[in-house]
Formats: C-alpha cells, sequence, structure tokens
C-alpha cells in the first residue's frame, strides 16, 4: 500500500475513502433501480389489458421476482448505504469509518454479489437453456417448497440463493463497520443525543442487520443443503415442513422492512427541519420511536403468515404485536408534521419529496394497519392490495425518502447543485405517476386479483384499473427520464454549490462541497444538537479553517478488499455448476485477499 | 487507552477451568444416572448455562469489562433466546409425529 | 503523507476491533440460534431412523468437550503470556490451542465417519440435516480458528507478536471462547437431552 493516486480507474478499484465508496454505492444502486424498473415496465405492459401475451408465464415470473429481489437487495438497501458511507462519517465529525477496507469489501461485495444475480438473464444458454430462463423465478421471498429442486429443477433458485448468500455478507460486514463508527469516531462533544436523526436511523438499521442476516442465512444454507445434497429441512415426507421456510424468511424478512424503511425517515427528519427552519419536533422522542420500531420489528413477523394455519393464539398475538408497532411510527409522523406546523418553508425539490414521503407513508401505513387484523387480512393477503401496501410504504416512503436525501445532499456529494424547477417536475411527474399505478391495486387487490399471475381474465372487472396502473408506471419512467436528464445537465452546466446552500445544521454542512479528502481540517468540537444554527442557547460553530493546520495522514488504497470480494461469487459459480474443485479456487482467492489485508501495512 | 484495570490471574483461569470440568462431569453423571431423570432436562439446562456464564464473564473477560460489550452480546442473545421460545410455541403441536398431516390448527 | 500526531482517540474508550467484534459474536448468536431452533422444532420428527439414541455417542463427546474446554484454558494462558510479554510461552500455549482444536475436529471426522457407515447421513432423515448442518457449521467454526491460531502462531515464530499488539491474541481468544460456548450448548441440547 501506498499513497494512491487520486484519479483513474486504479484509484477508484483501491479506494478506501467513504466518500468515493458511497458514489460507487449510488452509481451501482441507481443502475439496478432502473433495471428493477424496467421489468416493472415489462410487468405493467404485460397487464395493461386482459389475456396479454407479451411475456410467457415462465418469462413473467422471472420478472416479479427480479423486480422485487433487485429493489429490495440491489437498489433500496444500496441507495442507503450510499448515505450510510458518504454522509455519516460527516455528520458525527469523523475522517472516515473504522475499517476503510472493510467497506470497500463491502462494495465490491455488492456490486459481484449483484452482478451474479443479474447473470442469470443471460446464461440461459450455459444450462441448455434460452436466455432469459434461468432468472430467479420463486418470488422474491423463494416460498419452500416450491423452492425445492423436485419443483424448481434449473438453476434460477440457485442464482436467488446464492447471490442472496453473497449479499448478506457485504450488508453484515457494512452492519460491524458503521456500528463501530457511529459509537466510536464521533468528534468531541458528539454526544450521543446530538446526532443528526439520519445517523440514529442508521444505527438502529446497522444493529437490525447484523441481527435479521443471519436468519435468513441459515434459512438459505437450508435450502441450498435440501438442493444440492439432499436434505428434508423443508420437505413435508420427511417430517418437516414448509412453514420452517416461512418462519425463518419472515424473522429476516420484517426487520428488512425496517432496514429500508428507517434509514428514509432519517433522512426526512434531516430534512425537514432545514426546509421548515425550524428543529425537528421531539428530537428525543423520534430518536426513541426509532429504536422502539427497531425492537419491536422483531416481534410481529408471522404477520406475514396469518393464511398459513398457525392457530388463534398465535395469530391474536402477532396482529396485537402489529397493531402496536403503528405507535411509534405514528408518533414519528405527528412530530414530522409538528416540525413543519408553524415554520418558515422554502419549498425545495427536498422538501417536496420529504412531505410527499410523509403524506404516501400514511397510505402505506394505513393499508398495512389493515393487514394486521388476520380475518381482514385473509382477504387481502396474496392480492393486488397486499402489491399495494408494498409500493406505497416502499416506494412511496422508501424511494421518495431517498429521493429527499438525493436532492439535499447532491450538492454536497458532486459539488453542483441540481436544478430545481427539473425537480419540481421530476417530484410532481413521480408522485403524480406512483398513485396512478399504486392506488388502483387496492381496488384491484380487493376485486379479486391474485398477486403473481402472469394475467387475467376480463371477467374479473379489474381490466381499466390495470390500465390506469400501467399508465402510473410509465409515468413513473418519465419521471426518472427528467431525473437523469438533471443529472446530466448539472454535471458540467449545474450552479456550483459552497459549503451550505440550504443553511443545514449538521456538521456536513460546515465543509466545503466535495469535501476534501479528509473531510474536516480540523476535527470540530461539538458543543449543541444544531452546531450550524444560532439558537437561543448558542450561536453558530465556526467552521473548520479552508487549509489545515498540518499535513493530516489519510489511509491509502488498497487492492485487497477487491482480491478477497472475488472470492465469493468464485465460491458461488462452484455450487451454481456443481464443480468442487471452483470451490477451492474461491476460497484461495479470499484467503490470499484476507491474509493480504491483514498482514499490508495500513494505518488509519 | 485501556479499559482493563486488571487481568486476571493464570489462578483465576485455572480454578475456572476446574470449575468447567466439574460441571461437565456433573452433567455427564445427570445423563447416566437414571434416578436423575425426571428433571433431566432443567438440571442440564442449568448446568451448561453455568458453564456458559463462566467461559463468556471470565474466559472472554466480559466481567471485568466495559458494560457496552455486555450489551452487544446480551441483547443480541437475548433476541436469539427469544426467537427460539417463540418458535418452539408455534410448532408446539403444529406438526404430528411421525409424518402425518399439514401444520394444523392450534 | 506525513503522519499527523493525532492520537486514536475514541468516543467509548473502547477499541475499534474489539467492539466491532463483540458485535459480531452478537450476530452469531443469531445464526447458531436459528441452527439450534430447527433442530429443536424438528426434534423426534424424524420419520426413518437411525434416531439420536441409537447412534451417539456421549462417552466419545464427553471427551471432545473436554478438549474444547481445556482449548479454551490453553487459549487464556495464551493470553495472558503475550500479555506480559512471555512469547516463549504464549507460542506454546497458543500451538496446544490449536492442537486441541485439530484434535476436537479429528474427533467430528471419527463421530461424522461412524454415523455414515451406521446409515445416518445427510439426506436419510431430519435428524441427519439438522445435525449435520448444526455440528457441520460449528466444525467449520472451529476449523477457520485453528487456521486463525496457527497463523498467530507463525507470526509469533517470526517475532511479530508480542504485547503491543496483544489485542489480536485477545480477539482470538474472543472468537474461539465462543465457538467452545456453542458448543456447550450443542453438547446439551444434541447430545444429552435426547
Amino acid at each position: 500500500m501506498s499513497d494512491a493516486p487520486s484519479t483513474g480507474l486504479t484509484s477508484w478499484l483501491t479506494t478506501t475513502d467513504h466518500k468515493r465508496i458511497g458514489l460507487l454505492y449510488f452509481w451501482t444502486a441507481f443502475s439496478f433501480f432502473l433495471i428493477g424498473g424496467l421489468e416493472a415496465l415489462l410487468i405493467r405492459a404485460q397487464l395493461a389489458q386482459p389475456d396479454g401475451h407479451l411475456v410467457s408465464a415462465e418469462t413473467y415470473n422471472q420478472l416479479f421476482t427480479m423486480h422485487g429481489t433487485t429493489m429490495v437487495f440491489l437498489a433500496l438497501m444500496p441507495l442507503s448505504a450510499s448515505f450510510f458511507n458518504y454522509i455519516v462519517p460527516l455528520q458525527i465529525g469523523a475522517r472516515d469509518v473504522a475499517f476503510p477496507r472493510l467497506n470497500a469489501f463491502s462494495y465490491w461485495v455488492f456490486l459481484l454479489g449483484g452482478l451474479f444475480l443479474n447473470a442469470s438473464w443471460l446464461v440461459g444458454p450455459l444450462f441448455h437453456a434460452g436466455m432469459l430462463n434461468v432468472a430467479p423465478d420463486g418470488g422474491w421471498f423463494g416460498y419452500a417448497n416450491l423452492t425445492e429442486r423436485q419443483y424448481s429443477p434449473g438453476p434460477n433458485i440457485d442464482f436467488w440463493l446464492l447471490g442472496l448468500q453473497i449479499l448478506g455478507i457485504s450488508s453484515l460486514a457494512a452492519g460491524f463497520n458503521f456500528i463501530v463508527t457511529i459509537l466510536n469516531l464521533r468528534a468531541p462533544g458528539m454526544k450521543l443525543m446530538r446526532l443528526p436523526t439520519f445517523t440514529w436511523m442508521t444505527l438502529v438499521t446497522q444493529f437490525l442487520i447484523i441481527t435479521a442476516f443471519p436468519v435468513i442465512t441459515v434459512g438459505l444454507v437450508f435450502l441450498m443443503f435440501d438442493r444440492f445434497f439432499g436434505a428434508h429441512f423443508y420437505v413435508h415426507e420427511a417430517g418437516a415442513t414448509p412453514i420452517l421456510w416461512q418462519h425463518l424468511f419472515w424473522l429476516f424478512g420484517h426487520p428488512e422492512v425496517y432496514i429500508l424503511i428507517l434509514p428514509a425517515m432519517g433522512i426526512v427528519s434531516d430534512v425537514l427541519p432545514t426546509f421548515a427552519r425550524k428543529p425537528l419536533f421531539g428530537y428525543t422522542v423520534v430518536v426513541y420511536s426509532g429504536i422502539l420500531i427497531g425492537f419491536m420489528g422483531w416481534g410481529v413477523w408471522s404477520h406475514h403468515m396469518f393464511s398459513v394455519g398457525l392457530g388463534p393464539i398465535a395469530d391474536s398475538v402477532f396482529a396485537a404485536t402489529t397493531m402496536l408497532i403503528a405507535v411509534p411510527t405514528g408518533v414519528k409522523i405527528f412530530n414530522w408534521i409538528a416540525t413543519l406546523w408553524g415554520g418558515a418553508i422554502r419549498g425545495t425539490t427536498a422538501l417536496h419529496f420529504a412531505v410527499g414521503f410523509i403524506a404516501m407513508f400514511i397510505i402505506g401505513g394505513l393499508s398495512g394497519v389493515t393487514h394486521a387484523s388476520p380475518p381482514a387480512d385473509l382477504q387481502q393477503t396474496d392480492t393486488y392490495y397486499v402489491v399495494a401496501h408494498i409500493h406505497y410504504v416502499l416506494f412511496g416512503g422508501t424511494i421518495l425518502g431517498l429521493f429527499a436525501g438525493i436532492y439535499y445532499w447532491w450538492p454536497k456529494m458532486t459539488g453542483r447543485l441540481l436544478s430545481e424547477p427539473l425537480g419540481k417536475w421530476h417530484f410532481w411527474l413521480q408522485f403524480l405517476g406512483m398513485n396512478l399505478a399504486f392506488f388502483p391495486m387496492h381496488f384491484i387487490g380487493l376485486l379479486g386479483m391474485p398477486r403473481r399471475i402472469y394475467t387475467y381474465s376480463a371477467d374479473l372487472g379489474v381490466t381499466d384499473l390495470n390500465l390506469v396502473s400501467t399508465v402510473g408506471a410509465f409515468l413513473i419512467a418519465i419521471a426518472m427520464l427528467v431525473f437523469l436528464y438533471n443529472v446530466w445537465h448539472t454535471r458540467n452546466h449545474g450552479q456550483r454549490a459552497s459549503n451550505d446552500p440550504w443553511g443545514g445544521a449538521s456538521l456536513e454542512w460546515s465543509i466545503p462541497s466535495p469535501p476534501p479528502v479528509y473531510n474536516f481540517s480540523v476535527i470540530p468540537t461539538v458543543t449543541s444538537r444544531l452546531p450550524r444554527w444560532t439558537t437561543e442557547h448558542h450561536g453558530p460553530m465556526q467552521d473548520p479553517p479552508a487549509v489545515p493546520p498540518g499535513p493530516i495522514h489519510v489511509p491509502g488504497g488498497s487492492w485487497w478488499p477487491l482480491v478477497a470480494a472475488l472470492g465469493l461469487p468464485v465460491m458461488a459459480l462452484a455450487a451454481l455448476t456443481h464443480t468442487l474443485w471452483v470451490v477451492f479456487v474461491g476460497a484461495a482467492l479470499l484467503l490470499v485477499g484476507i491474509y493480504g489485508w491483514a498482514f499490508e501495512p495500513f494505518e488509519v | 487507552m485501556s479499559e482493563e484495570h486488571r487481568h486476571p490471574t493464570v489462578d483465576v483461569y485455572l480454578r475456572v477451568a476446574a470449575a468447567l470440568v466439574i460441571l461437565t462431569v456433573l452433567e455427564v453423571g445427570v445423563f447416566y444416572v437414571p434416578a436423575f431423570h425426571p428433571v433431566l432436562v432443567p438440571v442440564l439446562l442449568v448446568l451448561s448455562t453455568a458453564k456458559f456464564a463462566l467461559v463468556v464473564m471470565f474466559y472472554m473477560h466480559l466481567k471485568a469489562d466495559s458494560k457496552f460489550f455486555t450489551f452487544l452480546f446480551g441483547a443480541p442473545l437475548l433476541l436469539a433466546l427469544g426467537v427460539m421460545v417463540a418458535l418452539l410455541f408455534l410448532f408446539f403441536g403444529a406438526l404430528t409425529l411421525r409424518g402425518g398431516g399439514a401444520a394444523g390448527a392450534g | 503523507m506525513t503522519h499527523a500526531a493525532t492520537a486514536h482517540h475514541t468516543s467509548m474508550g473502547l477499541d475499534n476491533r474489539k467492539m466491532a467484534f463483540w458485535a459480531f459474536i452478537g450476530s452469531e448468536c443469531l445464526l447458531f440460534g436459528s441452527l439450534i431452533s430447527t433442530y429443536l422444532v424438528y426434534k423426534g420428527r424424524s420419520v426413518v431412523g437411525p434416531y439420536p439414541h441409537e447412534i451417539l455417542n456421549i462417552p466419545f463427546t464427553s471427551v471432545s468437550t473436554f478438549d474444547l474446554l481445556m482449548s479454551s484454558l490453553m487459549m487464556v494462558l495464551a493470553l495472558a503470556a503475550v500479555q506480559r510479554g512471555d512469547m516463549k510461552w504464549g507460542k506454546i500455549w497458543l500451538f496446544s490451542t490449536a492442537l486441541l482444536g485439530l484434535v476436537f475436529l479429528g474427533g467430528q471426522v471419527i463421530e461424522f465417519t461412524e454415523f455414515v457407515h451406521k446409515g445416518l447421513t445427510m439426506s436419510t432423515n431430519l435428524f441427519g440435516c439438522t445435525f449435520f448442518v448444526l455440528t457441520g457449521t460449528h466444525g467449520a467454526h472451529v476449523a477457520v480458528g485453528v487456521l486463525w491460531l496457527l497463523t498467530l502462531w507463525v507470526r509469533a515464530l517470526q517475532g511479530k507478536l508480542g504485547p503491543a499488539n496483544a489485542m489480536t491474541v485477545e480477539i482470538t481468544g474472543l472468537y474461539w471462547h465462543f465457538v467452545d460456548v456453542v458448543w456447550i450448548i450443542i453438547f446439551t441440547v444434541v447430545y444429552l437431552i435426547q
């Protein structure tokens, strides 16, 4: 390891700088987001009319499986991660994360896992099948025993379970990294209750990740052993039950949805005060609600299984816990509204997205509350009503929240402001599009259209509603084009950003946009929760000087995280192709990478 | 920065080792002595919990270290225990023995 | 770049790596918890034999358990030696820990081979798959630990291990003891409570 060059491909491949890693996450995740969006458009095109034949049933199964898997694991989580990476060290007043090379490793593993998963679209011929034939097709939640070898003989499910295992490692590594970073690398005076809400929600999310992912890892291991080594973890005839898969999956899956929403809630909690020029109402309560949601999220998983026959006692217990979890969520909503109330509102694009988040998340939350009642859920489950709920909370919630973050932090990350007029067009097209796409689904579902069917009969009476939904989806696509044009156009022509284009309260706004490689020329000492604002208790902080008083050590780059990361898809490939010796090649790569990493001189 | 004021002495380690051996002997003893079979499960659980605690508190130094490490370990441990208990309740009676019916109504 | 004299201040006064490692151990509680839960949930549900009481060898496994417990003792003795700078005994205890780990693994190999000969494989019945995946995962953790310990031992032989980097030995110890503690649970839940 030596002083890394700052430009060129090598500098990016060996980077350990959290800001670069954040940008890598962003662009990779956004690309996967577009791929997932394309899959959605194909789904909606197929469903625009009854008895559609744009795609076959088999292709359709792959489309909705990959759409869900891609959006959850390759788009939403890594988009959040791009902000964890870029913004959290800045918000806590640190120079980088606790383990920069582990951070790089997390990114490379994510990229490779995403490529592995999506390669399935193209490599059909290698498995004696056509193209577009071997992508995962068992739904994003891969229920056994459909996913057993007997019912899914091809490599589709193998791609899925191996890809997810790889991605899990990426998330776990990042989880440990950010927990230590947030707890141990804060600037002097940055007490926990002075942390920006985004950083707090990030911390809670990381704890959810490190506890929930091991459970899905075990579930996937069982599936792998059933499929490859003749085990019977989910096989009824052997005395087992496919219900175990559902338990293991949803024990992970429910905390996962909080992993998906909490960061966006954190973003909104940072954005609203800035554009209301008013501190977050009830900061302490918002933080504690987030922590409570994290804990309580572990107690509700079987509400995804109300139709499985768990029995009245189990159903009642989980119905109660599910209804209870609406409380801290509702508390946050009231606090956000109270933050805006009486504030000096500046209607920036970021604020539009943040307010849109609140409104859409309320709708998604309301359909969620209806799901909490088992008898009501028996009608809703496995219908488009659930699809409506999912998309209001994940698109109306997480995605709108992420875009709020994008418009808010874009100047900090790139040094240029996105165009506000284009941003408003983007917002309104997206807002209109999503409501057209997803609101009808409440009715489509209650009128009886199940999920995951590639076509429907005109007799069902949902034809017009499906058409409206499809129009909405394409409107969303247009909105994305507007956003992409905004990005492209402002790249070279956008207004240059100062330290603090918005008048933000937290530390990231005290340094240049984009920040120098060492972030802070002098690590600030923090004396309040709103360091950059004037409040009745204190004046604004002194921003760090433009030039550091002395040379600042910044760790250089390293090849080892990438080398080690490469070992994982190679091992997965061995399983996929049933060739044992390839496992050893992958393991060797991993070991060489780890040993190189452990023994290279590297100082944080 | 050091958070340990005093490393435990080798003496402590040896005494813990002796305790672990004795507890293991007791466990195996309880297994083999038929008179204990009615209380086999609770006694074994208590004995193994004691071994677990000894290793974690003294060999892993959790007793003398920062309470935060106890939280980092203890919270997920309690969570795992809670999940285990919940799953046992959920499956209790849900499956019949020897290849019978599906996950039935409770 | 020259090194600035910034002390590595930490907000909680705790070592980063140690904190990360305890978080990792917490995470592993959920991993092994899920495996053990599955074993318990499927206990007694095998449709065909061999069944646990026919095949588990308590005396043999008791020796394995004793072996692993003693390896934990060797581990703390290794740490104590390295912390006081006694690298001669540090090397001896590190190697001994690894050796006892290898003995444990050898015992597992013997046990697994026995079971296969008696007709219990991964695909025979529920006891087979739950047992082999649970103890196999544990065994894989032991194997990684042995590799880790031997690496440290070689570093010590090269004169690159000492009191200044005793933290690496401490973290190795945390891993090793955790693997031992998981076995304590497995021994009770799988072998003794049948």
